[in-house]
């Protein structure tokens, strides 16, 4: 399965900055907002794919199988991300500026990363459903939203 | 003379003064009517515990992170920062010595459509008596029946942390006079669920509480109803439900309030994350009443 080597490729990568990351403190600072254009980024992509396949769910949009598919991949691509790279310490928003991740995120017993498996989880389920009709896209999204809300309703800051 | 009279003069009217003051402000007792009605109902806890989750009681009163069945343990603890000062959510587990245990269903309707503690004192408005005042008797007996059914909690209750004069529970009593009432704020919308939409967003979800902005005794502006407001926390903005900021249809304020994804699948988050979850508790048909009052709504200009 493709899901699978990416993830592996990821983790290799993640591994390779992860530990460049601790090794050098300083350039982390400067790459912060790098940091954090790139996770914006990510949820981006998670959003436009998610919006394909929820607006065929909706019924606004035709289903399309390849279309839907496609989208569900890219999803589960992204969700699938060694998403500790991308949230290093001192990247909340009571630290710097430019993101909305709440400090909640990083305190002892978060469930923040988990929250990202859980994603991941529902992501993978959504790619494999996403093939079978729009009928199976609603409860697939389903999981999947409840995700997404978990952490943003403790770990990210209102829009203003 | 002249001035011991003036001066006694003073003190009978400073009196008298008080004593008014003391009466206007008296926590007030439900009537024969009300009690009534209560007696009558038939209580039904699968009902109440619809009347539960769109009143929202778990997202004030459980574990601010509770998820799942941790969420019907009502065991108060929860923070309220605002202008006033801190609130604290109380224990209303049916524990009978740290929550609500010992209450009968009067007294449990006095407290949410008077806003009355059984011991004759004034809740603060923080509890949302302005909205459960407009509750129904038969809906208030039912979720009284269903809080029966929660598990029960030992924690004690803790104090609000509020500044003088906020700490005189008494003033409360000119606060309702001015803000409480069991009056509706819009006509019901022209659709057929129009009247259980406003029962739904006026009585019991309490939207308004968030999303409409408030006067310097902190109560509600009902000429800008739902046209956005500061965060009681003073953390960011609640947004507007009303034109012109707001243009979602019917069906995409139905489809957030069952999945929290906006119409260009933004999700939901913070206290919002915590109402779409109480929304998906409630039928298609609820959430679509709820949809088409929103959607109803006057922009600020036409209030």
């Amino acid at each position: 399965m493709t899901f699978k080597l990416h993830t592996r490729r990821a983790a290799i990568l993640a591994a390779t900055f992860g530990a460049w990351a601790i090794a050098t403190p300083v350039a982390a600072q400067d790459n912060m907002e790098i940091v954090v254009k790139a996770r914006q980024g990510a949820m981006e992509i998670l959003q436009l794919n998610l919006g394909v396949l929820g607006n065929m769910a909706k019924g606004t949009v035709p289903y399309d199988a390849e279309v839907a598919s496609a989208a569900a991949a890219d999803f589960a691509a992204v969700s699938g991300l060694n998403h500790a790279a991308y949230w290093p310490e001192g990247s909340d928003a009571d630290s710097i500026e430019g993101t909305r991740a709440l400090a909640s995120a990083w305190a002892d017993g978060s469930d923040f990363l988990q929250i990202f498996e859980q994603l991941e989880t529902a992501s993978l389920a959504l790619a494999d459903a996403a093939g079978n009709g729009a009928e199976a896209l609603g409860p697939a999204i389903g999981p999947v939203g409840q995700a997404c809300g978990s952490c943003h309703r403790a770990h990210r800051a209102r829009a203003n | 003379m002249r001035i011991r009279t003036l001066f006694r003069s003073l003190v009978i009217l400073g009196v008298l003064g008080a004593a008014a003051g003391w009466y206007i402000t008296a926590p007030e007792k439900l009537g024969a009517e009300d009690l009534a009605e209560l007696a009558n109902a038939t209580p039904d806890a699968a009902r109440g515990e619809t009347v539960f989750w769109a009143a929202g009681c778990a997202s004030c009163h459980a574990d601010e992170t509770a998820t799942g069945d941790a969420k019907l343990i009502l065991a108060g603890g929860q923070r309220f920062e605002t202008a006033f000062g801190t609130f604290v959510s109380p224990n209303i587990s049916p524990n009978a010595s740290q929550g609500i245990g010992g209450w009968d269903l009067p007294a449990f309707a006095r407290a949410l459509t008077l806003g009355v503690s059984p011991d004759g004192k004034h809740y603060y408005p923080a509890f949302p008596y302005t909205a459960y005042a407009k509750m129904e008797p038969s809906d208030i007996a039912d979720l009284w029946a269903f809080m029966q059914t929660l598990p029960t909690d030992s924690a004690a209750s803790a104090p609000h942390e509020l500044a003088f004069p906020f700490t005189l529970r008494r003033g409360l009593g000119l606060w309702k006079l001015r803000y409480l009432s069991d009056e509706y704020v819009m006509p019901a919308p022209a659709t057929p669920d129009g009247e259980r939409g406003r029962y739904i967003v006026e009585a019991l979800a309490h939207c308004s509480e968030c999303h409409t902005p408030r006067d310097i005794g902190g109560g509600m502006l009902e000429h800008r109803w739902m046209s956005g407001a500061p965060a009681a926390d003073g953390k960011g903005r609640i947004p507007s439900i009303i034109a012109p900021e707001f243009t979602w249809s019917v069906e995409d304020i139905a489809y957030y309030l069952e999945t929290g994804f906006t119409p260009d699948f933004d999700s939901a988050g913070g206290h919002m994350a915590l109402v779409v979850e109480n929304m998906a508790m409630l039928s298609a048909e609820d959430r679509m009443a709820v949809a088409n009052y929103v959607a109803a709504l006057p922009s600020e200009e036409t209030q």
